[in-house]
């Protein structure tokens, strides 16, 4: 029996339960002995020159290694990515001017931690304030720059100019402006670093990350060094989200100290600084326009994207271009156009997170059908119904750059509608209002289509993958995939087995140590299984081939009288019972192991459909999430426990942004929510256990006929759980809501409605 | 200052700062690192550990108030032969843990959940873990886990 498809239990998880995982603060490393600790003075103001840094009286403190400027940092700003604002260059710690409440601005080292806490106080640093700019329509007025040498706070924009006539036959138009609100990724292991320069001039640097190689190649670059002078090996990663890929600018801060001082040094980052330091997520306005029939046709649709960088143009700057590739979702709207613009601010920056761009475009687009349907007066899962994109089999082109590889909407649709009971759903809120009750139902629907798997480390989406078998009859994987969570170590080890028949508990998977898997792309975007898993079985099925042909040597057999048995992981020959051979067997007389390069056609395109109950307290606008049916069609799944896990959590995130997340700024940049205290992270009690409902289309693009799965959660989550909490209050002339739905907002939302 | 603290069975005298956070001396002086520190405001409970018993966040709590007393982290629940505690079981049953980083936290504040309330309903569960957060389950499993701990003792 197959056991892909089975709910194999994590091989991972005893280690965690027990000792727990080793993550980079707990690494015990030799090399890291006497390492010193290495802490950052950050900004307390949002935008100012800084005039002048005292580091006498902390360098004075006795236990003080060391007190460093940003003048005294010998390495370049890092550039931003190319196609972006050239001249909005980051440096690793700040020079002349701060740009953000948290930016690096000094550096203090310290033998004991303690110590360290204690020490970054006696830095005095003097700035003189300039006007902070902490909206970015106020941004895009160039008014006040942050980089006066850029000339302008866009960082780049994305489109053509827009068509005055997109809505001229419509009977309907709507338009609005919604915020896709800026939230922290917030893992629950802050960032970190422990760096060591061995006798042989190279860096060895302990980073949690999404992936190794790309963050060797950072924080090469970073520190103006070749990339084989760098080691990057990866700890247990406790949480990532998106915002640990490639390297920050403190990791190399962390590095250059202990090449300075030539002895190791290391670096745990705080939850404060976690909350300032720590890429933000979405952070876009956005304003949509859709047009159509009074039938419920819609003919037009337009979006047009803010997207707030923070101060440095990061990954953020890019996120408009993923929004804009899947502007239209899921559906069949004949016209069609999206223009973006990215500026930077004096917040934090903002990077990838879970979903990256992808989560905006269907809130956007979501939101705008429940507009449209609003407007008319038809049912929203009726305006979707008629909306939506026929089934196709064959790839299909949005118009925006994306090609949805296989799809059928309507069918996730009518499954995510019937598991949810949606017409007697819609009895019980024609009662309550009937009745005028206080606590008020609300049913919100999401239909998504995402991208997942677009990325690779160079040309088109490949991983490689390394397996061996060993004489002892085990088998070793080397992935260049990076779970932080995701329990590839049960996954992969799942397909290998299902080749070889070595059972899963004897196969051991290695990756994130860049002298031991030289390239990879790392974790992210919904790409492992469907490129890394994927080579770990090809790299199997390859290892057969080779193993055949020694085999027949060693059986004095024909190769294609050979019959692998994966229930003893041996070669037989065909009517010669006895007459046998192992891979282990094998393994013995010459090392047995391939590596090998899985390449697909392009991206896939997951999709599904969201339905979300709410109730409102309509006295205190108070919304509680009661229910959320999820239909998420990631293809073929190899294992439904780990696939299950990964929805739950991206429902959470997706809740969690829409009722209650949000990172806050006053309006001279300081920050409101730095602290998981202010921060309202989402807890057990603000959401119920999720509705899975299964459906499984598979693509392809490559033979286990599976997408990604990590970000349909946010995807879908997002806008079904915000139209729930509005379709709550509809009734009273409430359209729309922006996020986060809590009390305030909502409350704020039905004053308005009622003239109060 | 000298304490005195029973950590996992054992008895120990350690002289240590009177500022010295629980959280501290079992991760850097007893050099048990399974309990986290996820946050600065006590916020978060990856530091979770069982003090007479009862749960309490590590990081709030000085070591020397834990002096004459019984301290339980995630590495003294199993077994000496590894076999793993009943809530340790069903977190991995139910994928109850995904990246592990508030795993024995939660764990330990699950054992506590049980010891008071041996028979807790959904709601019961999610109220009694809300100072344990986590980012990657959305919850869902870790609550099943608690409640498939509970039926199977």
């Amino acid at each position: 029996m197959s056991i892909l498809g089975t709910r194999v239990v994590r091989t991972e998880d005893p280690k965690f339960l027990t000792t727990g995982g080793e993550y980079t603060e707990d690494v015990v490393d030799e090399r890291l002995t006497g390492a010193a600790h290495v802490f950052f003075v950050r900004s307390p103001v949002a935008h100012a020159r800084i005039t002048g840094i005292d580091l006498a009286a902390v360098r004075a403190l006795p236990g003080v290694v060391a007190a460093y400027a940003g003048a005294d940092l010998d390495l370049d700003p890092v550039r931003p990515m190319p196609g972006l604002n050239a001249a909005m260059a980051q440096p690793v710690v700040a020079t002349d001017t701060v740009r953000y409440v948290g930016e690096p601005v000094a550096i203090v080292v310290t033998d004991d931690p303690y110590l360290g806490e204690d020490a970054v106080e006696l830095v005095a640093v003097d700035y003189d304030p300039l006007p902070a700019v902490v909206d970015p329509h106020e941004a895009a007025t160039d008014a006040t720059l942050l980089f006066p040498a850029a000339g302008t706070n866009t960082v780049v924009t994305y489109g053509e100019e827009l068509d005055e006539h997109l809505f001229d036959d419509c009977e309907v138009v709507v338009t609005r402006t919604i915020l896709n609100q800026r939230v922290a990724p917030a893992p629950m292991e802050s960032r970190g670093t422990a760096a060591v320069w061995g006798t042989d001039g190279r860096l060895t640097a302990w980073i949690p990350n999404q992936g190794a190689q790309g963050t060797r190649r950072a924080l090469a670059a970073m520190l103006g060094v070749d990339r084989e002078q760098v080691r990057v090996v990866t700890p247990d990663v406790g949480g990532a989200f998106g915002a640990k890929f490639g390297a920050d600018p403190e990791c190399a801060a962390v590095a250059w100290v202990a090449r300075t001082l030539g002895r190791p040094a290391r670096w745990s980052e705080t939850r404060y600084e976690n909350l300032l330091g720590m890429t933000h997520g979405r952070a876009q306005v956005q304003t949509v326009t859709i047009g159509g029939r009074r039938d419920g046709t819609v003919l037009a649709y337009r979006l047009e994207v803010l997207q707030d960088c923070g101060g440095y143009p990061r990954l953020g700057a890019l996120l408009p271009s993923l929004t804009r590739l899947m502007t239209p979702g899921t559906y069949a709207i004949p016209r069609v156009e999206s223009f973006a613009r990215s500026v930077v601010t004096n917040t934090t920056p903002i990077g990838a997170y879970r979903g990256a761009g992808r989560p905006e475009a269907t809130a956007a687009i979501e939101r705008a059908v429940d507009l449209f349907a609003a407007e008319i007066g038809v049912d929203p899962a009726e305006v979707r119904r008629r909306n939506l994109l026929a089934p196709f089999s064959s790839p299909h082109a949005n118009g925006f750059g994306a090609l949805y590889d296989s799809g059928d909407y309507p069918a996730a649709l009518e499954r995510a509608l019937a598991a949810a009971g949606y017409d007697e759903l819609r009895t019980e809120q024609a009662s309550r209002r009937e009745r005028g009750d206080a606590v008020q139902l609300g049913i919100g629907i999401a239909c998504y289509v995402e991208v997942t798997g677009g990325g690779a480390e160079s040309g088109a989406p490949n991983e490689n993958a390394t397996v061996e078998v060993h004489p002892d009859g085990s088998a070793t994987i080397l992935t260049g995939t990076s779970p932080h969570g995701q329990g590839h170590q049960t996954a992969w080890a799942m397909l290998a087995s299902e080749e070889l028949g070595i059972p899963v508990e004897k196969i051991t998977l290695k990756w994130g140590d860049t002298d031991l898997v030289p390239r990879g792309g790392g974790t992210g975007g919904s790409r492992s299984l469907q490129q890394g898993g994927v080579a770990v079985r090809q790299a199997s099925l390859e290892l057969l081939d080779v193993a055949r042909e020694r085999a027949a040597d060693a059986l004095e057999a024909d190769a294609a009288d050979l019959r692998y048995d994966p229930s003893r992981s041996s070669f037989t020959v065909a009517g010669v019972s006895q007459a046998a051979v192992s891979l282990a067997t094998l393994a013995a007389t010459e090392r047995l192991f391939v590596h090998t390069v899985f390449t697909a056609p392009g991206a896939t395109f997951p999709f599904g459909a969201h339905v979300a109950v709410a109730e409102v307290d309509t006295e205190t606008g108070r919304a509680v999430l009661r229910r959320v049916v999820a239909v998420d069609d990631a293809g073929v799944v190899l294992n439904p426990l780990l696939a299950e896990g990964q929805r739950h959590g991206g429902i959470a995130q997706g809740a969690a942004q829409a009722l209650l997340e949000e990172v806050v700024y006053d309006a001279d940049g300081n920050p409101l929510t730095a602290s998981l205290a202010d921060y309202p992270f989402l807890s057990a009690t603000e959401v119920p256990s999720y509705e899975l409902v299964d459906m499984a289309t598979p693509t392809t693009y490559n033979p286990l006929g599976v997408k990604g799965i990590g970000e349909a959660g946010t995807i879908g989550a997002t806008p079904a759980v915000q139209n729930a909490v509005i379709d709550a209050v509809a009734h009273l002339g409430v359209r729309h809501i922006d996020m986060p739905t809590s009390p305030r907002t909502v409350w704020r939302a039905l004053s308005e409605a009622s003239g109060a | 200052m000298k304490v005195s603290i029973t950590v996992n069975g054992s008895s120990y005298e350690d002289e240590v700062e009177p500022r010295l956070l629980l959280i501290h001396y079992l991760r850097e002086v007893r050099g048990l690192r399974a309990s986290n520190v996820g946050c600065d405001t006590t916020s978060c409970g990856a530091c979770t550990v069982l003090l007479d018993g009862l749960s309490v966040k590590s990081c709030t709590v000085l070591a020397a108030q834990a002096s004459g007393r019984s301290v339980t982290t995630a590495e003294g629940l199993s077994t000496a032969d590894g076999e793993l505690h009943p809530v340790q079981k069903a977190f991995q049953q139910e994928h109850g843990l995904q990246c592990g980083f508030c795993t024995p936290g939660m764990v330990m504040a699950s054992v506590g959940l049980l010891a008071e309330n041996p028979t807790p309903t959904e709601q019961e569960v999610r109220e009694g873990l809300e100072g344990n957060l986590c980012r990657c389950t959305g919850y869902h499993n870790i609550v099943r886990a608690v409640l498939a701990a509970a039926a199977a003792e």
